[in-house]
């Protein structure tokens, strides 16, 4: 077989590009998908990769998916790389879940709270069998029914319940705040305040922090978490203008806040009490909030007293991999040319190779 | 040779700030690039900014280079060595598109010469800014995983730990065994990773009269060696430092002193080993200097537009 060098990149990437568009497009005889039918009906597709990609804007999301052929780490990436060219023009008012017009909301933690259950659209109680009527053309499908009575507004967190009676541990609140850490400005620092922790967290790739959430739940690194609340809905986000000098209301974004609550026995300073791990990310993406809440928790073994032994507690490793674009692009380049690298190992291994073989031929002559 | 490719004129409509990063970017860049001229070897983070080819492709070059760059500049981007490599060929096409400059194969002409793996084999001049894309820009942590240890290890000038590693390859395979992003110190203060070059390129980072700037950006650093600078790869008195060297010459041009790659020509254990520079052999095909396979097809490729 003669040698075939890979060189002549510019045609070979221009004739790539070429067939990866062909590929995208698939067979021409079937219709071509619209952003917006991606926008709608693959609504969880495109809040994930709004989530991961910290940027919230449906529209440019389900483009995402649509050009990255539903690769959604891929989807990610090219938001990633779009929202990085954007002006920052600071940072909005801390988001009120309690205001939320909440469309599911759900505790485990007791039968009953204060706002009720709200079930909401969950695929929690459905039948995984595949429905073959999704396959067929113009299915009917039947409206929900309206609750009789209006929902609670605002709605009460968890925390209410506990409120007279300091079992759970209580929301802080600066004086007069910061601006919070912004990973998208800053580079990651060591230790982590909770803020950087959370935004690292929030733009964590899924997989990962499930992962690590569920090895936390198997014992490695536990937090005997119960689920206090997930709470998904529509909240307003506000900023103030400088030159206005007072809030006011930019936009609305769906959002998925979860308060996972742990158990803390007390130590000689402090009562025993219900401690939180917390997760929030853009969309409805409630296994990605359960898992942020449990790995935040998680980390916070400082703060309680917990010995850290587990990969999940590990604040250097587990703010360093979480990162999908990083992690992505880091295990892909492999596939760049290495020959330069691997000419100045394959000498050395060739050398060692001829000493191994000369010692033993030496050896084989003296016993000889 | 193809090597010259005037600038284009500057485009009227622009869908990103020249050379794509905004202007506050390239200042807080250009900021920390100054820090890492000020404390040669020292590694200095950065808002590194999420660019638009993936991590591992050279985002920490890119971003320095974006950040220096002019429509006066002279650009040229190796990959390997060569010029024609897929990704050099990308990278180059990206600042030609939004930087508006000319661009070159000649590492004479260049002002401004991106690379990975690589350092040209002609001498750089005052003037050339060198600009490496480093994947790992932390020497220490093959030892230290951990980024607290290792940036309290180059406070203390802890280096210890590396030596000890040195000295269990001479113990296990009777000599320094690393091959490729050999460890160097820097004005005899600071360890710094050369990105992952061979060896062979390390003797040219010392005293050079270019500026030497790292860029990872996934790591979020920027590191430099500024011109005339002390850069000593690491050894031991008894187990000095030492390049590598080839028993072959280049196939094409015939050079006895340039970094080669090897190349399988068949399934039969056949092989031609050719410079990586491929600037350096053409220049030198062009002088009339020839090879034992001088006019194999793989020099033709050479003139290709790459």
């Amino acid at each position: 077989m003669a040698y075939v060098s890979v060189k002549g990149g510019e045609k070979a990437i221009t004739n790539a590009h070429r067939w990866l568009a062909e590929d995208r497009r698939g067979d021409a005889a079937v219709n071509e998908l619209e952003v917006n039918q991606v926008r709608e009906q693959l609504s969880l597709a495109v809040d994930r990769v709004m989530a991961e990609g910290s940027c919230y804007d449906r529209d440019l999301a389900a483009l995402a998916v649509k050009q990255a052929r539903g690769d959604l780490p891929e989807a990610v990436f090219l938001v990633r790389a779009y929202r990085t060219t954007l002006p920052r023009f600071g940072a909005s008012e801390p988001v009120e879940t309690e205001q939320m017009h909440v469309r599911r909301r759900i505790s485990a933690a007791f039968k009953d709270i204060p706002g009720g259950q709200v079930l909401g659209p969950t695929f929690d109680y459905t039948h995984r069998l595949l429905d073959f009527t999704l396959a067929a053309d113009g299915v009917e499908i039947p409206a929900a029914l309206e609750a009789e009575a209006p929902q609670q507004h605002p709605m009460p967190t968890i925390a209410s319940v506990f409120a007279h009676e300091d079992l759970l541990e209580a929301d802080t609140r600066a004086e007069s705040p910061q601006e919070p850490y912004d990973l998208t400005r800053e580079p990651m620092a060591f230790p982590a305040g909770r803020d950087q922790r959370l935004q690292a967290l929030a733009r964590g790739d899924e997989g990962f922090l499930l992962s690590l959430a569920y090895s936390s739940q198997r014992g490695w690194g536990s937090t005997h978490p119960l689920c206090g609340e997930i709470r998904l809905g529509e909240t307003a986000v506000e900023f103030v203008p400088d030159e206005l000098g007072f809030a006011i209301e930019i936009g609305e974004i769906t959002v998925t806040e979860c308060q996972m609550l742990s158990g803390f026995s007390g130590s000689a300073e402090r009562a025993p009490q219900y401690t939180r791990g917390y997760g929030l990310t853009f969309g409805h993406c409630e296994r990605k909030a359960m898992s942020v809440a449990i790995v935040d928790r998680a980390l916070r073994h400082r703060e309680v007293g917990e010995q850290a032994d587990a990969p999940v507690q590990d604040e250097e490793f587990v703010l360093y991999h979480s990162d999908n674009v990083e992690a992505s692009g880091f295990v892909q380049h492999l596939k760049l040319p290495h020959y330069v690298d691997f000419q100045a190992d394959l000498q050395l291994i060739r050398r060692l190779r001829k000493e191994h073989f000369e010692r033993r031929a030496a050896l084989k002559e003296a016993a000889e | 040779m193809t090597s010259h490719v005037p600038a284009r004129p500057n485009e009227a409509e622009r869908y990103y700030n020249y050379a794509y990063l905004d202007e506050q970017t390239k200042r807080m860049i250009r900021r920390a690039i100054l820090k890492a001229l000020a404390i040669p070897g020292y590694q200095v983070p950065f808002g590194s900014r999420e660019m638009p080819v993936p991590y591992g492709w050279g985002t920490g070059g890119i971003q320095l280079t974006a950040a220096i760059i002019g429509p006066q500049d002279v650009y040229k981007c190796i990959d390997q060595g060569a010029d024609d490599t897929t990704n050099a060929v990308s990278i180059r096409q990206f600042f030609a598109k939004i930087a508006d400059v000319e661009t070159t194969e000649d590492t004479g002409e260049a002002t401004i010469i991106q690379t990975r793996h690589r350092i040209p084999e002609k001498p750089l001049k005052e003037g050339q800014v060198l600009i490496f894309q480093v994947p790992q820009p932390e020497p220490l942590r093959g030892l230290e995983a951990r980024e607290t240890e290792t940036r309290a290890m180059h406070a203390y000038q802890e280096y210890g730990l590396q030596y000890v590693s040195l000295y269990e390859n001479v113990s296990k395979y009777g000599r320094i065994a690393a091959t490729a992003g050999y460890p160097v110190m820097i004005e005899e203060r600071y360890l710094m990773s050369p990105s992952p070059i061979p060896k062979f390129d390390n003797p040219k980072m010392g005293g050079n009269e270019a500026i030497l700037l790292f860029g990872a950006g996934r790591e979020k650093r920027i590191y430099a060696v500024p011109p005339h600078t002390s850069v000593r790869s690491l050894d031991f008195e008894d187990y000095p430092f030492e390049t590598q060297s080839w028993d072959e010459t280049c196939a094409l041009c015939g050079a006895e002193d340039s970094y080669l790659d090897e190349v399988i020509l068949d399934d039969a254990g056949a092989k031609m080993f050719v410079c990586s520079d491929s600037h350096h052999c053409g220049e030198r095909r062009d002088a009339g200097h020839v090879g034992d396979m001088a006019g194999h097809q793989l020099a033709a490729l050479d003139k290709e537009p790459a």
